[in-house]
């Protein structure tokens, strides 16, 4: 492929939002009230949306005739390149709104630099996606500060759920190959310029929000380089399902 | 987490510039913020609003059903109190 780096590069974008938006998916008819079920499969939908865009992209540039379809839906676990964090599973309400403001905020933050990327599709994506990445970080904000200066058995799930995914924040900082060399090349995103912002704005929620920042200093890593949690499999059969008994089926 | 404590809101959304808010329909919220939230989440994924009002239901005072002989009635007959005695011109919209 001529342009792999790219290829990669947009597959390590693209698969987050897709992996978290899967996630967010299954909360369709199981959220926890009526109204933050729709909003749960609205930022569902939001990014499906995204990805569409950036397989689209992908599938012109693989050149090898496959569809958006085929590259979302017929890679084998050990090719998705999602960071781990995006992969775990709705514990419960809090663990997915712990998860979700982890995410958006280096979403938001990454989207603001894509969007000066020297690739005008890649740049036009982070455009639109903006606006909706806003308004997921404000929604998952909000959750993260109701529950963690909530009750006290509110507290403690949004606590347990930051301490438990914050082993996997870091890795929203690694590069792989292909990230360096399209940095090099003023495409990508110099993601470990974004740490520092990242913690920050973080650290900023949780004590608004009177919960504790975890000290721990040791942090997962792996899902970039496809080498994931076991969740993602499980994740994966139900996202397949379709393709994989029905081949080329389309809506 | 249950629903069951979380008050009643009416939501109000106004479709597009010049139009009035419209009402249309209710959720449940803890406070304001999360009514306009949950508002925007549930009535406007269609584009369907570009403003929205959010009041809590037990702020609305209704008139009772078994006075609308005395309240309403009386307008019944009084068909000189509507305007449809002069011609509007057509540039004159939503009237």
């Amino acid at each position: 492929m001529k342009n792999e780096n790219l290829y990669k590069y947009i597959l390590g974008v693209a698969d987050n939002s897709l992996i978290l938006g899967q996630r967010m998916g299954e909360l369709c008819g199981h959220g926890p009230s009526l109204e933050t079920d729709i909003a749960c499969t609205n930022i569902s939908l939001d990014l499906f949306g995204q990805v569409r865009n950036y397989y689209q992209y992908a599938a012109k540039i693989s050149g090898d005739g496959r569809s958006e379809d085929d590259i979302a839906m017929l890679r084998k676990e050990r090719e998705y390149v999602n960071v781990l964090l995006v992969e775990q599973p709705n514990t419960d309400f809090a663990y997915t709104m712990a998860r979700q403001f982890l995410f958006d905020v280096y979403h938001l933050l990454f989207l603001r630099e894509l969007e000066k990327s020297k690739d005008l599709t890649l740049s036009a994506i982070a455009t639109k996606s903006i606006k909706e990445v806003s308004y997921h970080q404000r929604f998952s904000s909000d959750w993260v500060k109701r529950l963690g200066d909530g009750t006290q058995e509110s507290h403690e799930k949004m606590q347990d759920g930051i301490d438990d995914l914050w082993t996997y924040t870091d890795e929203l900082f690694h590069q792989t190959k292909a990230d360096k060399a399209m940095v090099e090349e003023g495409i990508g995103v110099d993601v470990t310029k974004l740490k520092d912002k990242y913690y920050q704005l973080v650290d900023g929620v949780l004590e608004e929000s009177t919960l504790t920042i975890p000290e721990s200093k040791w942090f997962q890593k792996g899902g970039k380089e496809g080498i994931h949690t076991e969740h993602l499999g499980y994740l994966l059969s139900e996202l397949q399902y379709m393709q994989r008994a029905y081949p080329k089926m389309e809506w | 987490m249950g629903t069951k404590n979380w008050p009643l809101w009416e939501v109000f959304v106004r479709s597009k510039n010049g139009l009035e808010h419209r009402h249309f329909g209710s959720l449940h919220a803890a406070d304001a913020e999360m009514a306009l939230e949950n508002a925007r989440d549930v009535y406007t994924r269609r584009n369907e609003g570009i403003s929205i009002w959010v009041v809590e239901s037990k702020n609305i005072t209704a008139s009772n059903p078994e006075h609308n002989g005395e309240l309403f009635e009386p307008a019944q007959d009084k068909v000189y109190r509507h305007p449809t005695f002069y011609d509007l011109p057509d540039e004159v919209k939503y009237m």
